[in-house]
């Protein structure tokens, strides 16, 4: 069958009075559950929005924190804060990959060898996904500071970004071990029969597909550390967080939180909608495969 | 009215009319009248991409089609307001990668439709499963899961399942097309018996001996339309299209 003739045959067709009054009925259903969704969703949202705006405390509430004058004016302080924050998950993310990366292919070497790096990368993963990560932010901030170390930054959000990249860095090798895990062994078996050694098939074969199947939960996590680089507040990092309750410990008003929330979500948001398209895509593509 | 049953032999089991599918750009089945008569047995042959599986899974309502009708006892099913679940409830389908469910033992996968969508109790399931397995010399493998069994019993399971619901018709999608040869015989062996016991039956199949032997009607398709369709003696001895000739020639080389 050639494209041309397939072409030919699509030009050719015109659609049936039976198909076409099918369609109208497919865009009738359509239009019926757009219209379902959209009223439910309004209905849900007015309904909310009567129960919150109805609450005896809400006239106090949205003085406190939904107060105009105050969010205008603790706006500059806390963009200049949320700098920092974008420039911390920039920088963190690109060594967390790297490190997430590092520790899973430790962990999946089989050399005698590497033993030691494998153990020491079990006990890597193991500790620092058991810590919370403000524990660990607050001892690397205030601890490693105090060692008075030469020749070491003693500069807070340093050590506070190490912190925040060894705890995700467990979490995001872990990820990857899964990915790589999840390839089937029949990958290896071909990639050996052709010759290649073992770290070849790895960085060949195994690495790059599994890989690509992660970067959903992958996302999923970065999305996360988005949001937890707010932390590093914790430890006196001037940061869009620390701006705030500056803020507020002055004015007495909250309404800076609800800014750098908003300020969270405007971030979060554009990479949580990637993800989902990412995910579907291909999810449909691994559909189409099975068909 | 004289009655449905009169109703319904005097109507074709399943009627298909100017049957298109397409994906995107490409025309995947264009223009395919088909109709099964109650007891027929149809094989569909033709290359891979002619269109075989697809058409079987449009008529079993899995994809969505793009122009014409079908009808299944004198219902018309492609219409978008029917109820798909009904129809598929009178339809039993077989794939070929088997797809048993591989969390639920033999028992409940033959089980399962029975009881969650033909609503009988797990005593009256149970035993008319065990029959079937019976029949199908899998008596002793019902309480296994899937992946202990060889692939020529997984398809045997696969076929038991689907027929458990008693379906008015059998869609076999190239059901010998992943087991090795020796097994294949086995599974032949089961949708013959089903043949010659009346079972209504419509089977995308490379396996032309079998064809030649069982079908009522063989089918051939090629890029996506029924070249040639008639009895297997006259589609196997003397087809008329030279497409067909052309096909059986590469198939059957020893012809």
């Amino acid at each position: 069958m050639g494209p041309d003739r397939s072409a030919d045959r699509a030009a050719a067709w015109q659609p049936s009075d039976r198909e076409l009054e099918r369609r109208a009925v497919r865009r009738r259903q359509r239009l019926r559950s757009i219209a379902i969704s959209t009223g439910l969703i309004l209905v849900a949202a007015v309904v909310l929005s009567l129960v919150v705006t109805g609450s005896p405390g809400w006239p106090r509430f949205r003085e406190t924190f939904l107060s105009w004058p105050d969010a205008k004016a603790s706006f500059p302080q806390i963009l200049d804060g949320f700098w920092i924050n974008v420039k911390l998950f920039m920088v963190c993310e690109v060594c967390i990959l790297v490190l997430g990366l590092a520790v899973a292919l430790a962990r999946t070497a089989r050399s005698p060898w590497l033993a030691p790096v494998r153990v020491a990368a079990v006990v890597y993963t193991d500790l620092f996904r058991g810590v919370p990560t403000i524990l660990l932010i607050l001892m690397l901030g205030f601890g490693v500071p105090a060692l008075r170390l030469q020749g070491l930054p003693t500069d807070e959000l340093f050590w506070a970004g190490v912190a925040l990249v060894l705890s995700y860095g467990a979490y995001v090798a872990e990820v990857f071990r899964a990915g790589i895990d999840s390839i089937h062994p029949s990958q290896v078996s071909s990639a050996v029969a052709l010759g290649l050694s073992r770290p070849q098939a790895l960085r060949f074969v195994v690495v790059p597909q599994g890989v690509r199947r992660v970067v959903p939960p992958l996302l999923n996590d970065f999305v996360s550390l988005q949001k937890d680089t707010a932390l590093v507040s914790a430890v006196a990092v001037f940061d869009a967080v620390f701006a705030a309750r500056d803020y507020t410990a002055f004015n007495f008003n909250y309404t800076p939180y609800v800014v750098v929330a908003c300020f969270f979500v405007a971030l979060t948001v554009p990479l949580a909608r990637f993800t989902d398209w990412l995910q579907r895509r291909w999810l449909e593509r691994e559909r189409a495969g099975a068909l | 009215m004289t009655g449905p049953t009169a109703d319904r032999q005097s109507q074709p089991l399943l009627r298909v009319a100017n049957l298109r599918k397409t994906y995107g750009d490409r025309v995947v089945l264009d223009d395919i009248d088909l109709t099964v008569e109650q007891h027929d047995v149809i094989c569909l042959i033709g290359s891979s991409g002619s269109g075989k599986s697809t058409l079987l899974r449009c008529l079993d309502l899995l994809e969505e089609i793009d122009d014409g009708e079908i009808e299944l006892e004198g219902r018309e099913v492609s219409d978008p307001l029917i109820d798909q679940r009904a129809v598929r409830r009178r339809i039993g389908m077989v794939f070929q990668a088997y797809n048993l469910f591989p969390h639920l033992s033999v028992l409940d996968n033959v089980t399962l439709a029975p009881r969650r969508v033909h609503g009988l109790s797990r005593t009256e399931a149970e035993q008319q499963a065990h029959e079937l397995l019976d029949r199908f010399g899998l008596a002793d493998q019902a309480a296994k899961h899937p992946d202990r069994l060889s692939g020529g019993q997984q398809q045997r399971v696969a076929l038991v399942r689907a027929l458990a619901t008693r379906p008015a018709l059998l869609l076999l999608d190239e059901i010998t097309a992943a087991l090795d040869p020796e097994l294949v015989g086995d599974v032949l062996t089961i949708v013959r018996d089903l043949a010659a016991s009346g079972t209504t039956m419509l089977l995308a199949t490379h396996e032309m001996a079998f064809a030649r032997d069982v079908a009522t009607r063989v089918c051939f398709l090629d890029g996506g339309r029924i070249l040639e369709s008639g009895p297997p003696e006259q589609v196997f001895s003397e087809p008329r299209e030279e497409r067909t000739r052309q096909f059986l020639r590469r198939i059957l080389p020893e012809a």
